[in-house]
């Protein structure tokens, strides 16, 4: 779908350039479930990166032994990524929520698209990405799509770090 | 960078950044069977799918991943999975998608090895594979049944010389909701890259040409990441999956759902893992890739057009030459060339192609094909000797056919050769 749209979003350098920048995290829309894929790239976030995660719903009280906020506004820090798994008609007020509480990006999980959002969000200074996994796109990056045998697109004569 | 690199660039470069820890600027042969873990949460997460990483060499391996990684791109794949050879990509490919009751559909020209796995081993194993004949697209799509998991094909077949009708194929397939394979061994990603003409998986044996000094056996599945597997005919993809938690392949990894099932479930459950050493002398063999098989076509165009000048010849099998049949579907998939695999026919029978094949001092008489050697055999007085020539004739190997490999010697000297062999073959038969 990104394809046809005419909207197009950050280039492969600029998204590495976004996960390096990124200290904190939070995971709008994060689920207790095990079988949700919001859980599983939380157990990725936790286990592979540095960032300071940090779970954001209403439904939920603890998720892999870690406390869940009920809004973006009670978050102890301003996130600098959020990273929305909500439903696709919930993406306006998401984005209301996302400039209210100061974030930089806002990054939308594979499925979620929708370009009236994302340039909203530009016009108000966010960096927006849609319809990718922030975990796949740091995997691609940090070398764990690679040794998975994907085809990361890097190419470099530097020593990888 | 966002620079699309060109082919011979990915042919040296994908895959392989200069390693962290030393600097190395060749790929490192990882010799090592299993990698240690940094504590026991590290290795849970691991084994969970839940983080990359290496546990086990059966499963990944960072010099196995070097080559996956590079094939992968030269095929504008999503990503690839190596295997211990062209056999093994075959069947984890139809193990990962087909199970008893299920069938595959492909094309009647396939290498011999491929038919017996799927009409021996895998119908023993309850996956009937139904066999059309030239992969005719429209007799294709009659073929395909609720029970239809893959649409599967050569792209180049042999001894035929056949050009299979990628997109018309992809066509069928996709809309009955079947991802269509590719076996596209004797074409390599220089020739023919068949996702780009709609495929969703494209088979090598590495064995050929991508390795191409005749070393080392190898194989690779390839896959676009563009089928949509959760469409209701492919459960297996779908259904939780016990050993990794409940997982789903599609649900939780989405496009990487199929070469993560690839290999996290058939590689570990079956076992025809890549070796390293055997990932690091493919490597150098891709790394040549480019200027090997334009090579390769060079020679071959020459060899065939020789042969089809020569009153001893019968016929010559080579879709590059313009009566034959499919020479427009190998202008329009293969415009390079149709690779330097083909059959010709000595005239004067099975005599005839047993004394051709005694009588070549150059071309080497050996079961391969995609050296850098010119390789010939004669089905007839080996691989197909027990038939009658009727029965010969009937799976499309006349008793005179000798097929060729046209190998990276001076084309001088191959001709030599063949026209030395050609001269006693035909005064034998007399
Ligand atoms: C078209 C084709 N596919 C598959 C194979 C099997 O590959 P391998 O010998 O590496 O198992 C071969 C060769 O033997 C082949 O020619």
């Amino acid at each position: 779908m990104s394809e046809q749209s005419g909207w197009t979003g950050p280039s492969s350098q600029q998204r590495l350039a976004i996960l390096r920048r990124t200290r904190t995290v939070a995971m709008l829309g994060a689920s207790p479930n095990p079988a949700r894929a919001s859980n599983f790239v939380a157990t990725y976030l936790l286990a592979s990166t540095n960032y300071d995660v940090y779970f954001v719903n209403p439904n939920a009280t603890e998720i892999l032994n870690r406390p869940v906020y009920g809004s973006l506004a009670e978050l102890p820090v301003v996130p600098d990524l959020v990273d929305v798994f909500r439903r696709p008609s919930d993406l306006p007020q998401v984005l209301d929520e996302v400039l209210a509480v100061g974030a930089s990006t806002l990054w939308l999980q594979f499925g979620l698209f929708d370009v009236e959002v994302a340039e909203k969000a530009e016009a108000a200074g966010l960096v927006v990405v849609m319809d990718r996994c922030l975990k796949i796109e740091h995997a691609r990056f940090h070398g764990g799509l690679h040794l998975a045998g994907f085809n990361t697109g890097v190419i470099s004569s530097r020593r990888a770090r | 960078m966002d620079r699309p690199w060109g082919f011979r660039t990915r042919a040296i470069h994908a895959g392989a950044v200069p390693d962290a820890a030393t600097g190395a600027r060749a790929v490192p042969i990882y010799q090592s069977t299993s990698f240690v873990f940094e504590d026991t949460e590290d290795a849970a997460s691991l084994f969970a799918l839940q983080k990359y990483g290496t546990i086990y060499s059966r499963i990944s391996n960072p010099t196995v991943a070097a080559l996956e990684e590079r094939l992968a791109s030269l095929d504008s794949g999503l990503g690839a999975v190596c295997t211990a050879s062209g056999q093994a990509a075959e069947f984890l490919t139809f193990a990962c998608l087909a199970g008893a009751g299920d069938q595959i559909v492909a094309g009647a020209g396939l290498y011999g090895g491929t038919i017996t796995q799927l009409d021996v081993t895998l119908r023993r194993f309850g996956v009937d594979t139904v066999f059309v004949p030239g992969a005719e697209p429209s007799a294709v799509a009659a073929a395909i049944t609720e029970q239809t998991k893959l649409v599967f094909a050569e792209l180049i077949a042999n001894p035929s010389g056949e050009i299979a009708d990628i997109a018309a194929l992809a066509e069928v397939a996709h809309s009955a909701g079947v991802p269509l394979a590719i076996d596209a061994t004797l074409a390599t990603p220089f020739l023919c890259r068949p996702i780009e003409h709609g495929a969703d998986i494209v088979i090598h044996s590495a064995t050929k040409f991508l390795g191409g000094h005749g070393t080392t056996l190898g194989g690779v599945v390839v896959e676009a990441g563009r089928f949509d597997w959760g469409n209701g005919r492919f459960p297996l993809m779908t259904a939780p999956i016990p050993s990794y938690g409940g997982l789903t392949w599609w649900g939780n990894f989405q496009e990487f759902g199929f070469l993560t099932k690839l290999r996290a479930e058939q590689l570990r459950d079956i076992g025809p893992s890549l070796s390293p050493m055997a990932a690091f002398l493919l490597l150098q063999g891709v790394e040549t890739l480019p200027l090997r098989m334009a090579a390769h076509v060079t020679n071959a165009r020459a060899v065939a057009e020789w042969l089809a000048a020569d009153p001893r010849v019968s016929y010559v099998r080579w879709a590059g030459l313009p009566d034959h049949p499919h020479h427009d579907r190998a202008r329009r998939y293969l415009p390079l060339g149709p690779g330097a695999v083909f059959s010709f026919g000595v005239r004067g029978g099975r005599a005839a192609g047993r004394k051709f094949i005694e009588s070549v001092h150059l071309c080497s008489h050996l079961a391969n094909v995609g050296d850098a050697r010119t390789l010939v055999i004669h089905p007839g007085s080996t691989t197909h000797q027990q038939l009658s020539d009727t029965q010969l004739r009937e799976c499309g190997v006349p008793p005179d056919l000798v097929r060729i490999s046209v190998g990276l010697e001076d084309l001088e000297d191959i001709l030599w050769d063949l026209d030395l062999a050609l001269t006693s073959a035909v005064k034998d038969a007399r």
